[in-house]
């Protein structure tokens, strides 16, 4: 084996080691609010507003003008390109409002999937060509971290070998050139939620899709404690007629992460895919009340499960914004508390009833 | 991918898990007392004593035979085929010796290297025939777990990718195998001391063996929980000038460990290689002192570090039993001390003298 080419200086590990730490700080996790144009013009369409770009700035503001209540449960905001360049309505920059609450700033660099050849439907993402040119810029423009979305799906036959060696391929390379410019990477390999499958399998699956994204992690050199895991919880499918407690969904989940994640990671924050703000909550409680030694945070990179009640109680007016705000603050909190095993439910006995359902994780 | 086809029951599963747990509970490690017929004769020539089956089977009986007691130290013992079969001088077989002072019996299933053609003098480990038979007959005659220990050096070319592929495929067969009958695998990839690399470079080669070990256990569905990790501490070549303090050691060792094996893994036991005695417990303690996240029980699986004063005292004369006993109890005492970062060098002033020479670690 050739000696080898240090990718990165010691002070460039310090750097994204500490923005990494920062952002998963105790009680803290993500606000994704880097929806593409065509994706903002589904969650508009739901409330009758049109998707302008206008629309899409008084929406973005309503989220970023939350009081210093946010400060101690978000710790990153995740920009899609047009939101990163816009202003408030006294022009002061979102990125500036963002980073003056002490929240790191992030960016969203994939350019959406594109067809496997001779698969079942399987993708893989594009947005490699000038990514560092685009980082470089983006970091001088005020971005400290980035998020690349890979999709797997289960079914007879998928995910296939090659759609997890690609995704996780790609994955790696986004990785390797975002450290290259001070930016910490967020990967994230999501397993869709889609099919009738049970939660046996979708650990299966996560398990053997986590397991290629580290070794493709390691082939490429990236450092990973100046990284973060984007991962689905490990959930059955929404067609799957069995009901699994919250308890169960983190059992499975810690384990597949305690057999995949090496403890360098310094986070792991979970997407909430199609599941309510209240169940995107009780589950990632219950993740952090799981038996199991987790060595790295287990908090939450969420969309539309901090922005769902926002959205509905703003619907487009002026004069809805601050009830609005308040929405997504109250779920932004909730879920800070849940990134530390403490929200106790909305009136459920959450705490000791509930630790008793967890099953041991031999069962898994 | 096809539906997953689950390799052990939940039952077989909370056998290993438990198995590999009870070896490193509470500071406990493992006496690697394996040595071939062949390695034996290179131990006793040194203390001009015969290698016959013999004294072979005197020494051991001396070692097996010590106060009780000792099982607070020792969770383990690897032994040789021959040693499983033979007893002591009142007709016990050592074996029911070690199980009654509540030790777990092991049993080295590999045999041997074989060359990798084309290869820069690299090898490849065999023993895969037969050995689901082998491991059934072991496990009846009262073993529990398994070591097999695949080699490579670093040199020119070396580690290449095929050494390291293929040592991590056989240790993930053997691995695969030990499992489906019962005995919990110890899984060896040693990176050898020879030569004048320096620690970082032994650092980067020991990184990307694990990484790839840990793909390859995945890849063969081995339960990680079930297994128990026996690596090279990370160190500098025998021929490097530079010297390095066990803090040095520690972090590297304790960085490269985090950043490829995963939480699930129970206990990592290191091999002492050529270290003396005094090396391999003070290195040990430092890497139990090392500030990074350690989610595994970090402890030992030493031959010659646990044994050579005793080898030393004995000189093959039955009247030095009790000088041979207490030099392997003290050696087995300040090794579990060590593994709980407790250990007090003579000479030194206290735990915390010694914590202060960590260099922080994004330097590694």
């Amino acid at each position: 084996m050739p000696h080898s080419y240090p990718a990165l200086s010691a002070e460039q590990k310090k750097e994204l080691s500490d923005i990494a730490l920062q952002i998963v700080a105790p009680g803290k996790g993500i606000l994704a609010a880097d929806e593409s144009v065509g994706s903002m013009a589904k969650r508009l369409s739901q409330i009758g507003v049109e998707n302008t770009e206008e629309n899409r700035r008084l929406y973005r503001q309503v989220l970023f003008s939350a009081d210093d209540r946010v400060k101690k449960c978000i710790g990153g905001v995740i920009f899609f390109h047009e939101t990163l360049y816009q202003k408030d309505d006294n022009g002061v920059p979102f990125v500036r409002t963002i980073q003056d609450k002490g929240i790191v700033v992030g960016i969203k660099v994939d350019k959406g999937v594109v067809p496997l050849a001779g698969t079942d439907g399987e993708t893989t993402t594009q947005g490699l060509d000038g990514l560092s040119e685009r980082c470089a810029q983006y970091k001088k423009d005020g971005a400290d971290f980035a998020k690349w979305r890979c999709v797997l799906k289960i079914s007879e036959r998928t995910p296939s070998a090659l759609a997890i060696l690609e995704n996780a391929n790609v994955l790696a390379r986004y990785a390797s050139i975002c450290q290259q410019n001070g930016i910490v990477p967020i990967v994230e390999p999501e397993i869709l939620p889609d099919g009738d499958h049970d939660l046996k399998r979708c650990q299966y699956v996560t398990e053997k899709v986590l397991a290629a994204v580290y070794k493709a992690l390691n082939d490429h050199h990236v450092y990973l404690e100046g990284t973060l895991l984007k991962p689905n919880m490990v959930t059955p499918g929404h067609a799957c007629p069995i009901k699994y407690s919250p308890e169960e969904v983190a059992m499975a989940t810690v384990t597949a992460l305690r057999r995949t994640v090496p403890p360098a990671v310094p986070g792991v924050t979970f997407l909430s895919g199609g599941q309510s703000e209240e169940e995107a909550s009780l589950n990632l409680n219950a993740i952090n009340r799981c038996p199991l030694p987790r060595p790295w945070a287990l908090t939450f990179s969420y969309g539309r499960a901090l922005q769902a009640s926002a959205l509905n109680a703003w619907r487009g007016q002026r004069d809805n914004a601050e009830a609005a705000t308040e929405e997504f603050i109250k779920r932004a909190e909730v879920n800070g508390l849940a990134a530390q095993g403490k929200y106790e439910g909305s009136g459920e006995d959450g705490g000791a009833a509930a630790q008793s359902l967890y099953i041991a994780n031999h069962a898994y | 991918m096809a539906h997953q086809f689950p390799a052990l029951t939940a039952e077989q599963k909370k056998e290993l898990s438990e198995i590999a747990q009870r070896i490193v509970a509470n500071g406990k490690g493992i006496l690697a007392a394996d040595e071939s017929v062949g390695t034996m004769g290179n131990r006793l020539q040194r203390i001009n004593v015969e290698n016959t089956e013999e004294n072979r089977r005197q020494f051991r009986e001396i070692l097996f035979s010590v106060d009780n007691s000792i099982s607070q130290s020792i969770g383990g013992v690897i032994l040789f085929h021959e040693t499983l079969y033979q007893k002591d001088s009142q007709g016990k077989l050592f074996r029911n010796i070690l199980k009654e002072k509540g030790i777990v019996v092991g049993i080295k299933l590999d045999q041997g290297t074989a060359p990798l053609a084309g290869t820069n003098k690299e090898t490849t480990i065999q023993g895969l025939d037969g050995l689901s038979q082998r491991c059934a007959q072991y496990k009846k005659d009262g073993v529990d777990f398994g070591k097999w220990r695949a080699v490579l050096r670093i040199d020119k070319q070396c580690p290449s990718p095929l050494a390291i592929q293929e040592n991590a495929n056989a240790l993930a067969r053997y691995a695969s195998i030990c499992q489906q009958n019962g005995l919990v695998p110890i899984v060896e990839p040693e990176v050898i001391p020879d030569g004048d690399h320096d620690l970082e470079h032994c650092q980067y080669v020991t990184e990307k063996v694990l990484a790839t070990v840990y793909k390859a256990l995945n890849d063969h569905h081995v339960y990680l929980e079930g297994t128990l990790l026996k690596p090279n501490m990370v160190t500098a070549g025998h021929a490097c000038t530079k010297k390095y303090t066990p803090q040095q050691v520690a972090m590297a060792t304790v960085t490269a460990l985090h950043r490829t094996v995963p939480a699930a893994v129970p206990g990592i036991c290191f091999l002492s290689g050529g270290m003396s005695e005094e090396d391999a417990t003070l290195n040990l303690n430092a890497i139990n002192l090392c500030p990074l996240p350690k989610p595994w029980k970090l402890s030992f699986s030493y031959g010659r570090a646990l044994q050579a004063s005793a080898l030393a005292a004995w000189g093959g004369k039955a009247a030095n039993k009790k000088a041979t006993q207490e030099a392997f109890v003290k050696r087995a005492m300040v090794n579990c001390q060590a593994a709980q970062g407790k250990y007090i060098p003579m000479g030194s002033s206290s735990a915390a003298s010694t914590q202060s020479l960590f260099t922080a670690n994004y330097t590694y």
